[in-house]
């Protein structure tokens, strides 16, 4: 497992408002079938790009970035953050 | 602006249809472009008799915390109009005058107070049912309210101060999105017997900044937003109107539901009414007495 995820899960935990704990989701359970809304997942993108200090490209400013922990964590490798 | 669009705006001054205001994006209508709106806003209530509804003008001032609930402080911080005043005691007079006779500073003496204008015609519905229990099959209103969008531009297709009259749906979820649909067919096809080429596209509202592209791109991946897009001031075709579904958003912030006690969501669809009437002179010539008279007909432009 890779190290960002825990931290991605807290970011998620502290900001997504989700009804569900963001501790025990699976990793590719579909987070806004699980309650993120449109301005949370807002709140989860700054405090993703705050903790890993990277800045989300355009081409990754989707719905889909943001649709997992899975999905979260690819995103971030995909910025060089895989630790 | 494009020479094409340049042309165009040129021509509207000229023909007298549009003067411009002391600001940028504040125009002056003569009362032949008045005659087309008001044709317009009679043709589409026309087609919304079918359903019983709230009717009325809104005054465009809305409280501070209503502009908040809208949501509009978050999402367009670059596009409000919060006023402000002059609240000091008498003592601070002289410094006020001394400002205001040399030039000098006299808003940043001025505080907001409490007064926003509006930027939507259906924002000033929901402040009226907060707390409010609507019927189980809804409410539905037809609304026209002058609206301001802090957004300077040469373009009259960007006007600072514009009017839409909107057919809004406050209940339960399918009857929000069913609203909508009809509209924006509804919309489209009333558009075209005035003549007009529109194309109903899916859109996302300019919401402010880099976290503004994650907001734009959801609403647009939800489809909640759809334009009808011509061609208004220039070729680019621009849209004219558009049908929101907002989900439980205003229901939420304000408060609203349906029986019992379930958060009632809302879809809008709004005709921009200077907007049609630009696209109607672009597109049958600045004369109203050379256009279709079919299209004159359906507009009250008689004589």
């Amino acid at each position: 497992m890779s190290g960002t995820v825990p931290t991605i899960r807290e970011i998620l935990q502290a900001n997504g408002r989700l009804p569900v704990s963001a501790l025990t989701l699976g990793e590719d359970d579909d987070l806004y079938q699980h309650g993120l809304t449109s301005h949370a997942s807002v709140n989860v993108m700054l405090a993703l790009e705050d903790a890993f200090g990277v800045e989300f490209p355009d081409v990754l400013l989707r719905r889909d970035t943001f649709k997992s922990v899975a999905a979260i964590q690819n995103a971030l490798a995909s910025l060089g953050v895989d630790q | 602006m494009t020479t094409d669009a340049e042309e165009f705006r040129l021509a509207l001054f000229d023909a007298g249809l549009l003067v411009p205001g002391s600001v940028s994006g504040a125009y002056h209508r003569s009362f032949v472009f008045e005659a087309v709106v008001r044709g317009i806003e009679s043709f589409v209530s026309a087609a919304g008799r079918d359903a019983e509804r709230r009717q009325f003008y809104c005054a465009p001032l809305l409280s501070q915390s209503a502009l908040a609930k809208s949501g509009y402080v978050i999402s367009f911080p670059n596009l409000i109009g919060v006023l402000s005043s002059f609240s000091r005691p008498e003592k601070d007079l002289p410094e006020l005058i001394e400002r205001v006779e040399s030039g000098g500073d006299w808003p940043e003496m001025m505080s907001p107070n409490g007064l926003a204008l509006g930027g939507a015609a259906c924002h000033h519905i929901y402040p009226t049912l907060a707390g409010v229990e609507v019927p189980a099959d809804g409410l539905l209103y037809e609304v026209q309210a002058t609206c301001h969008r802090h957004e300077p531009s040469d373009d009259p297709a960007r006007m600072q101060s514009f009017s839409m009259r909107e057919f809004v749906f406050v209940g339960p979820e399918a009857g929000a999105l069913a609203h909508r649909d009809l509209w924006l067919q509804r919309g489209a096809q009333l558009l075209e017997q005035l003549g007009l080429a529109v194309e109903t596209v899916p859109a996302n509202d300019p919401f402010f900044g880099r976290v503004g592209k994650l907001m734009g791109a959801s609403q647009r991946e939800k489809e909640a937003k759809f334009e009808l897009v011509t061609e208004i001031t220039s070729s680019n075709p621009g849209a004219i109107s558009s049908g929101n579904y907002h989900g439980e958003h205003f229901g939420e912030e304000f408060s609203i539901t349906v029986p019992e006690g379930v958060t009632a969501h809302s879809s809008c669809f709004g005709f921009g009414l200077e907007r049609i009437t630009l696209a109607l002179f672009r597109r049958h010539g600045l004369d109203t007495a050379n256009w279709p008279s079919d299209v004159r007909s359906r507009l009250n432009l008689v004589n």
